[in-house]
C-alpha cells in the first residue's frame, strides 16, 4: 500500500474553527501543499486578515502575522521589503480585500510588490454574521440587505481580478473555484504559479477563489457549492486575467 | 482500475458531505449511528469500491481523509 | 563628528540612518514632508528602503510588517496623518513590536492649519487608538535634541518592544540649527530572534498575533502590557530644570513652547521673580518625579494647545488648584512677552 493523499505538513494539527463545508479549509491546504511541494514552508510568512480567516495563523505550519482589517498587503509589503528572500503571502476575504482594504490591494498590485495574494470571494461577511459584502451578487440576500442586494440602493459588486488586471504592476492574476475536485486541482495550479512568480522575483501574483459560505447563505455545504456554480461563477467568470510570465495558461 | 483505501480521521470530520458528493464510486456516506467528539455524524466507508482517485480527500476542508493505493 | 547646519526634518531622517534604521514608510503631509523627501534620497545610498505609501494607514501597516520582520523602522507624519496612523500604532503596540513614529505637529482639529501646534498631546500621550496602552513619547526642544531623541527612540523601542513617538512640531521640523550625530546604543538590546518573522527554518514557527478569542487571554495580555508600562514609568522619566533651585513658581512647558518660556523666565528673573521652568523631555512616562516639591506655590503650564499637558501637571503635583494654564493654539506660536504677562498675572503683578 502506498499513501496517495494525506494531510499537508504545511498545516498544523489544530482543528479548523470553520463551519462544516467551508471552503477556507480547502484553500488553506492548497496553500500548504504548494509551499510544501516548493520546499518553502520554512521560508514562508503569511499575512492573515480580519474575518473568518483571522486565526489562519494557527493552522498554517509556517510564520504568520494577524493584520489589521484590509491592510494585509501593506503589512506584507513591510515584511517583503525587509527580506526579499522570504515568500510572503496575504490571505484575505472579500470584506477585507475588496471593501476596507481596496486601497491597499490596488496599490500593492500597482507597485508590483513581489508578494502573493489569495483572495477568498464568497460574497458575504462570514465572521460578523452574513452582512452584505462588496462582492455580494445583485439580488443576493444578506443581513444588511434583507430583501436582496438592490444595485440602485447598495451599488454594484466589484470584480477584483478584472480591475487589478488593468494595472501594469501585477504579473499573474487568475480566478478559480473549488466546487469540484477538478476545480480544486486547477486552483492549486494557480496558487503554485502565483507563488513561483514571487519566488522567481517576477512580481505580484493574485489568485481569486470563488468560494462558498454555507452558514450565512443558509445552504448545506453541497448545495452551497452548487450555488457557486450556478450563481457566483456566471458573475465572476473563472480564468486567467493577466499573465506576463510568458507561459500562457 | 486501481484499488484504494480511504481512512477518515473521524474527529476532524464535520459531516459536511462534500466528500460524499464527489466520490464517483459512492464509497462514503455519513454515519447514522455514530457521533464524533465535536457532535458531528462523521463520514464513513460503506463499500470496497475505492479507486484511490483522491477526490474525497481533495475536497475535504478539514484534511480529515488519507487515501492509500493498494498495490 | 563636526557640527553641520541642518533643517529639523532632514536631521531627524539622518539621525534614523545613523541609528541603523534602513526602512521608512510614509506619506507626504506639511510640515514634515522633508522627512520622506530626505530619506527617499538617502536611504537607498546605504542599502535601505524607502516606500511612499498610498496613505498613512498603509504606511503604518507597512511599519507593522517591517517591525514584525525584525527591522528598525521609521515613519513620520503630522497631526491629521498621525490620527490616521492610530489604527496601526494600536496594532503594533498590542503585538509588542518596536517602531519609531515622528509627529511634526500642526494646528488642529481636523485639517486645522499647517502652522506649528502642540494639540496632539492627548492623542499621542494618552493612546490615540483603542484599548489600554501607552507609547513612549519624547518631546525635543531643539533640532539637536530631536536628533538625539530619534536615536534614543530606536533603542527604547527595541528594549521595551513598543512604539516610540517623537512628539515635535512644524517649527522644529522647519528650522535649521547646527547639529552633530553621535550614536551609540545606551542600552543592552535584546535579540529579536525569539519572535521576529524570518521564516521558521528548522525551528518553531513564529506568530505575531493581535486577536485573543478568549477574554481572559486578552486581560492577561493587558496585564503584561501594564507591567511594561510600570517599568517604563519607573526608569525612563526625563526632564530638564531651569532656574529651579530657589524657585517659588515653576513654568511647565515642553518642546517649542519651552524654548519660548525659557526666555520669559530670564525676563521674569531679571524683574525679581523667583520663577523657573520644568521641561518634560518624556511626555510618557510623564516626569512626575519632577513635581515632588513643597516650595512651589504655583505651576504655570504653557502649551500651544488649549491645555492638554496641564491635566498631567495637576496629577503630578496632586493639586488641581496649584496649576494655572496659558496657551495659544491653532498654529499660533506663543511670544515670550505674552508668557511674561501670564507669569506676572499669576505671580502677583509687577515687582
Amino acid at each position: 500500500m502506498s499513501v496517495v493523499y494525506e494531510k499537508s505538513k504545511g498545516l498544523t494539527d489544530v482543528k479548523l474553527h470553520y463551519c462544516p463545508g467551508c471552503a477556507h479549509g480547502i484553500v488553506h491546504k492548497l496553500l500548504a501543499e504548494c509551499l510544501e511541494e516548493m520546499s518553502e514552508t520554512e521560508n514562508a510568512i503569511a499575512c492573515v486578515p480580519v474575518g473568518c480567516a483571522v486565526m489562519a495563523n494557527k493552522y498554517f505550519n509556517f510564520d504568520a502575522i494577524q493584520c489589521a482589517h484590509g491592510r494585509a498587503p501593506a503589512t506584507a509589503t513591510g515584511i517583503k521589503r525587509v527580506d526579499p528572500s522570504k515568500i510572503v503571502i496575504t490571505y484575505q476575504g472579500d470584506g477585507d480585500l475588496a471593501s476596507i482594504g481596496t486601497c491597499e490591494i490596488v496599490h500593492a498590485a500597482a507597485r508590483g510588490e513581489k508578494i502573493t495574494t489569495i483572495f477568498i470571494n464568497n460574497g458575504i461577511y462570514g465572521m460578523t454574521g452574513g452582512q452584505m459584502a462588496p462582492t455580494t451578487l445583485p439580488g443576493m440576500k444578506a443581513t444588511t440587505a434583507k430583501h436582496g442586494r438592490d444595485v440602485k440602493v447598495q451599488g454594484n459588486p466589484i470584480r477584483v481580478s478584472e480591475m487589478l488586471a488593468t494595472l501594469d504592476g501585477p504579473v499573474y492574476i487568475e480566478r478559480v473555484s473549488v466546487t469540484t475536485p477538478g476545480q480544486v486541482a486547477q486552483a492549486k495550479k494557480a496558487i503554485m504559479k502565483a507563488l513561483k512568480v514571487q519566488k522567481e522575483g517576477l512580481g505580484f501574483g493574485f489568485v481569486e477563489v470563488v468560494s462558498s459560505c454555507p452558514t450565512n447563505w443558509g445552504l448545506t455545504a453541497v448545495k452551497a457549492m452548487e450555488y457557486v456554480k450556478e450563481k457566483m461563477i456566471p458573475y465572476y467568470p473563472l480564468g486567467v486575467f493577466k499573465d506576463l510570465t510568458g507561459e500562457g495558461k | 482500475m486501481a484499488k484504494g483505501k480511504v481512512t477518515i480521521d473521524e474527529n476532524y470530520c464535520k459531516g459536511c458531505e462534500l466528500c460524499v458528493s464527489v466520490c464517483p464510486k459512492k464509497v462514503l456516506k455519513l454515519s447514522e449511528t455514530r457521533i464524533n467528539e465535536a457532535g458531528y455524524n462523521p463520514a464513513e466507508v460503506v463499500n470496497d469500491d475505492c479507486i484511490a482517485c483522491t477526490s474525497c480527500a481533495r475536497m475535504c476542508p478539514d484534511s480529515a481523509i488519507t487515501v492509500e493505493k493498494i498495490d | 563628528m563636526a557640527k553641520v547646519l541642518m533643517k529639523g526634518n532632514e536631521a531627524v531622517g539622518k539621525a534614523a540612518i545613523e541609528a541603523g534604521c534602513r526602512f521608512f514608510f510614509g506619506y507626504p503631509i506639511t510640515p514634515q514632508s522633508e522627512v520622506p523627501e530626505y530619506l527617499s534620497e538617502e536611504l537607498p545610498k546605504v542599502g535601505g528602503t524607502f516606500v511612499q505609501a498610498e496613505s498613512e494607514l498603509a504606511a503604518i501597516n507597512m511599519v507593522y510588517g517591517a517591525a514584525a520582520a525584525g527591522a528598525r523602522v521609521l515613519t513620520s507624519s503630522s497631526s491629521p496623518g498621525l490620527a490616521l496612523k492610530q489604527e496601526g500604532i494600536g496594532y503594533i503596540t498590542n503585538a509588542d513590536l518596536p517602531a519609531v513614529v515622528i509627529n511634526m505637529m500642526r494646528g488642529g482639529p481636523g485639517l486645522g492649519t499647517i502652522q506649528p501646534g502642540q494639540a496632539d498631546y492627548h492623542m499621542c500621550v494618552k493612546g490615540g487608538s483603542n484599548g489600554d496602552y501607552h507609547n513612549i513619547v519624547l518631546a525635543p526642544a531643539s533640532v539637536q535634541e530631536a536628533v538625539d531623541m530619534v536615536m534614543d527612540a530606536f533603542d527604547l523601542a527595541d528594549f521595551y518592544r513598543t512604539p516610540v513617538i517623537i512628539l515635535s512640531d512644524g517649527l522644529i521640523g522647519q528650522m535649521m540649527e547646527p547639529v552633530e550625530f553621535n550614536y551609540s546604543p545606551k542600552k543592552d538590546l535584546p535579540s529579536k530572534d525569539a519572535w521576529a518573522l524570518k521564516g521558521k527554518g528548522k525551528g518553531e514557527k513564529h506568530m505575531i498575533v493581535n486577536l485573543n478569542m478568549d477574554a481572559e487571554d486578552c486581560e492577561n495580555h493587558n496585564i503584561a502590557l501594564q507591567k511594561k508600562y510600570d517599568e517604563i514609568e519607573a526608569n525612563e522619566q526625563d526632564w530638564e530644570e531651569y532656574c529651579m533651585d530657589d524657585a517659588e513658581y515653576a513654568f511647565v512647558s515642553y518642546g517649542t513652547s519651552a524654548r519660548i518660556v525659557k526666555s520669559s523666565v530670564d525676563t521674569l528673573r531679571a524683574a525679581g521673580y523667583k520663577v523657573g521652568l520644568i521641561r518634560p523631555k518624556t511626555l510618557y512616562p510623564f516626569p512626575v518625579k519632577a513635581f515632588k516639591r513643597e516650595n512651589i506655590k504655583k505651576y504655570l503650564d504653557v502649551e500651544m494647545s488649549m491645555g492638554q499637558m496641564a491635566d498631567d501637571v495637576k496629577l503630578a503635583c496632586n493639586d488641581v488648584n496649584k496649576v494655572a494654564f496659558y496657551g495659544r493654539t491653532g498654529g499660533i506660536i506663543l511670544t515670550p512677552e505674552e508668557v511674561v504677562e501670564f507669569g506676572k498675572s499669576v505671580m502677583g503683578g509687577d515687582k
